[in-house]
């Protein structure tokens, strides 16, 4: 394993971006090539499921378009990805909500962490 | 044909230049030894043989190990030949990936197979199997049907495909892109699958 990291740190570039996990609603500015014309599509919704490890970790977002849910799958180390934005931090106890699926409405919402700011 | 021993790493996935997703997968290649130079005045035909993969002295027998001695080097686990090298090497020498290859070449690669078992007639040989799943039918689902007529020619006849042992056999995968090389640790990236388990040797060939 240790010749097929090193592959990558060779080959795949490192992106940084800020760290997320599942229950996280983020939005992806994600490049699409049509032709020779490239343009900025932007992606948001739930982070499902973080999956893989090292430069084939990738992540399903989740979100409800037009009343239909759409699940899209990204690889972490994509080039495409122009930048990722971490919008809310879910409280959420499992690392794979594949229980949104069946939930419509109100019930598939995912709660916010509140942080206790001390009162001044 | 020019060549060269290796042996799989494993898998993995790497973005291309254009932005595609590559399924690849990871050789370490050589350096190997060139153990003997066969020549057409000598053997008959041309050849370079080479050698790849340490191996213990104690393992290796006596005749080899005096083979590996006339060529000065430690003994090792694969030989392989390679007829009409256009390499010029001498006994000795020993041979690196970019000598062989260049990226983005169609190269072959040959291996042995995953042992897969006893395994009958669906997964072996792609049958159909016999009749529905349903309807009344049962335990004919995955069975190999007829496998020759009756009083003539009262005998199967040889060749018929039947249940055994599948996998483990020699297996040559022609057209293969080579994504990359990695000379520093001589290492090949090549897309898509190659037979064999991981840690097994097969041989990269032009």
């Amino acid at each position: 394993m240790d010749l097929i990291q090193y592959v990558h740190e060779q080959i795949t570039p490192a992106k940084d971006y800020p760290s997320f996990k599942a229950g996280d609603t983020i939005s992806i500015n994600y490049k699409i090539v049509e032709g020779n014309k490239e343009r900025i599509q932007v992606f948001k919704g739930d982070v499902i499921q973080i999956k893989g490890s090292g430069s084939t970790k990738t992540f399903t977002v989740r979100k409800i378009s037009n009343g239909v849910g759409v699940e899209r799958i990204f690889p972490l180390v994509s080039p495409n990805i122009v930048s990722i934005e971490v919008l809310k931090v879910g409280r959420v106890r499992r690392a794979r909500l594949y229980y949104l699926r069946g939930l419509v409405g109100k019930k598939a919402r995912i709660k916010e962490v509140r942080h206790n700011t001390a009162k001044g | 044909m020019n060549g060269i021993i290796g042996k799989k790493v494993g898998m993995t996935s790497v973005y291309d230049n254009d932005g595609n997703y590559v399924p690849c997968t990871l050789i370490e290649v050589g350096p190997c030894v060139v153990t003997q130079v066969k020549t057409t005045d000598s053997d008959g035909y041309s050849a370079l043989q080479l050698a790849f993969g340490e191996a213990k002295a104690k393992n290796t027998t006596a005749p080899l190990q005096g083979h590996f001695a006339k060529a000065n080097t430690t003994p090792k686990s694969k030989i392989k030949e390679f007829r009409n090298s256009t390499l010029s090497k001498q006994l000795g020498d020993s041979v690196t990936v970019e000598e062989v290859f260049a990226e983005g070449e169609k190269v072959s690669v040959v291996g042995t197979s995953k042992g897969k078992g006893f395994q009958g007639v669906v997964k072996r040989h792609g049958f159909g199997g016999v009749g529905q799943a349903t309807h009344g039918q049962h335990n004919r689902l995955r069975a190999p049907g007829s496998v020759g007529a009756s009083s003539f020619p009262s005998k199967v006849f040889k060749g018929m495909r039947m249940a055994g042992r599948m996998g483990n056999d020699q297996v040559k995968l022609k057209g293969l892109k080579i994504i990359k090389i990695l000379a520093d640790k001589n290492l090949i990236l090549i897309k898509g699958a190659v037979p064999g388990h991981n840690g097994s040797f097969v041989t990269i060939e032009k």
